[in-house]
């Protein structure tokens, strides 16, 4: 069993520890920094519950060993909200706009959608639907998380005029 | 945990990874992405005795453009493939391709040289680099040769890479003929799903519209991403109307062998293929001559 020392960057906080090389990103993230926003789906890289944001980029923390990301910068969804516990826009038009049911996908799908956000703040359903394309969900039938992403986008264009 | 467990070596060079390699004996493996070897590994279908991560290899990472060719290092992200202009330009047929290969999350972390040493029959990468012949080199402790895409894909998930070789870049050819186009389709069940059935096309007319030459590959249907060269013979020297087109297509059906799976059956994916390739290579001449819509 081969055992590695990894230090990482989580929300801001950095973080040592020492893993065996087969504990996937994800676990270690809910079982060794008890981040458990992030939500474990199908282990194998279907699903998208498990999206995080690695060094500026959405990624899926199933399909990376924790020990590959020894001295990386990663963003869970504790990190998208204030420090407070506020919420951020995308967080809030997710709330506002029942973006969710029964919850399971939501920190997945809040990943990807504050990422598309961030590189381009007046998407078109279509580029939002490809944005949440990686993502599963089997309740909403996407047609709210699609709303809400549009208000959110509206609102970030609106503040900034 | 899902995996069984493993040895882990992060490499900082080439030469390094071919020196794992050659010492794991065939049960050491490289991870690049991990978007195809993780998934294989939680189900246990691969079972690595040492995975040799080459992610901090700075040589494995790269595009060059250099004269009619496109060379981009294996350990290259796919989605800085996708974004960059100097591919957009040169080998729009590639970032088209790339479009469909898997979603943001996948294509952040996948790269080019990973998806082809896992060769799986639906791979658009793959199917690009069958289309335009490109050349694979790989190294190992013995040295270093070139593979062409031709030569490179076996079966499906199979390879002609050696146990202790190492992918180091592929040379995808950049026409330079002054009108040149090319189509890409693909069918799946859902947007970036696996493809059932792709085909990709590229095209040089003359100036009357004549064929001069002209690539055509399909994927997904076969084991392997198949060139089509009767299809290609056909088309050669005439000039490509709708009509041509369909006589030329007509030869494909006998061509292929799909497999039937839950998804679709053979004769879908083979009568989906020839219609996929026709609109590939209309679209393909519509941009040669400009009247792409």
């Amino acid at each position: 069993m081969s055992k590695n020392t990894i230090q990482i960057t989580v929300n801001g906080t950095s973080y040592e520890r020492e893993v065996e090389a087969r504990l996937t990103l994800v676990d270690f993230l809910r079982d060794e920094l008890d981040l458990t926003g992030t939500h474990v789906g199908c282990e194998h890289g279907v699903c998208g519950a498990c999206s995080v944001i690695m060094d500026g980029r959405p990624v899926r923390s199933c399909l990376i060993y924790a020990v590959m990301a020894d001295g990386h910068d990663f963003v869970t969804v504790e990190g998208l909200g204030g420090k407070d516990g506020s919420l951020s826009p995308i967080q809030d038009a997710f709330w506002e706009n029942h973006a969710m049911q029964c919850g399971y996908c939501t920190p997945g799908m809040l990943i990807a959608c504050h990422h598309l956000l961030e590189e381009n703040p007046d998407p078109t359903e279509e580029e939002i639907r490809e944005a949440i394309g990686g993502n599963l969900c089997r309740c909403t039938g996407y047609q709210q998380i699609v709303e809400a992403v549009k208000i959110a986008a509206q609102r970030a264009r609106g503040s900034n005029l | 945990m899902k995996a069984a467990s493993f040895d882990y070596i992060r490499a900082k060079s080439i030469d390094e990874v071919c020196l794992a390699l050659n010492q794991g004996d065939g049960e050491a493996q490289i991870i690049a992405g991990g978007q195809t070897l993780i998934p294989l590994m939680a189900m246990r279908m691969a079972r690595p005795q040492t995975l040799v991560d080459i992610n901090d290899i700075e040589e494995l990472r790269g595009i060059e453009i250099a004269e009619k060719v496109a060379r981009v290092k294996a350990g290259t992200r796919q989605a800085d493939v996708l974004g960059s202009i100097e591919i957009r330009e040169n080998l729009p047929i590639l970032s088209e391709a790339l479009g469909h290969v898997g979603h943001t999350q996948t294509r952040n972390r996948g790269t080019i040289g990973g998806s082809l040493v896992a060769a799986d029959p639906s791979a658009e990468i793959c199917l690009i680099a069958q289309l335009l012949d490109a050349k694979m080199t790989a190294k190992s402790t013995n040295g270093t040769r070139s593979i062409p895409a031709s030569q490179f894909f076996d079966s499906a998930m199979v390879t002609s890479l050696k146990v202790g070789e190492c992918l180091t870049e592929v040379e995808f050819p950049i026409w330079e003929d002054e009108h040149i186009g090319f189509g890409f389709h693909e069918t799946s069940i859902r947007d970036s799903d696996y493809a059932l059935a792709a085909a990709a096309a590229q095209i040089a007319i003359d100036s009357s519209g004549r064929c001069e030459r002209v690539h055509l590959a399909v994927g997904g249907a076969t084991p392997c991403p198949l060139r089509l060269n009767e299809v290609e013979t056909a088309l050669t020297g005439k000039v490509v109307d709708d009509g041509e087109i369909d006589t030329a297509i007509s030869v494909i059906p006998a061509l292929l062998e799909p497999q039937s799976d839950v998804h679709a059956s053979a004769e879908y994916r083979r009568r989906v293929s020839t219609i996929l390739a026709a609109r590939a290579i209309r679209d393909a001449r519509d941009r040669a001559q400009g009247e792409f819509a």
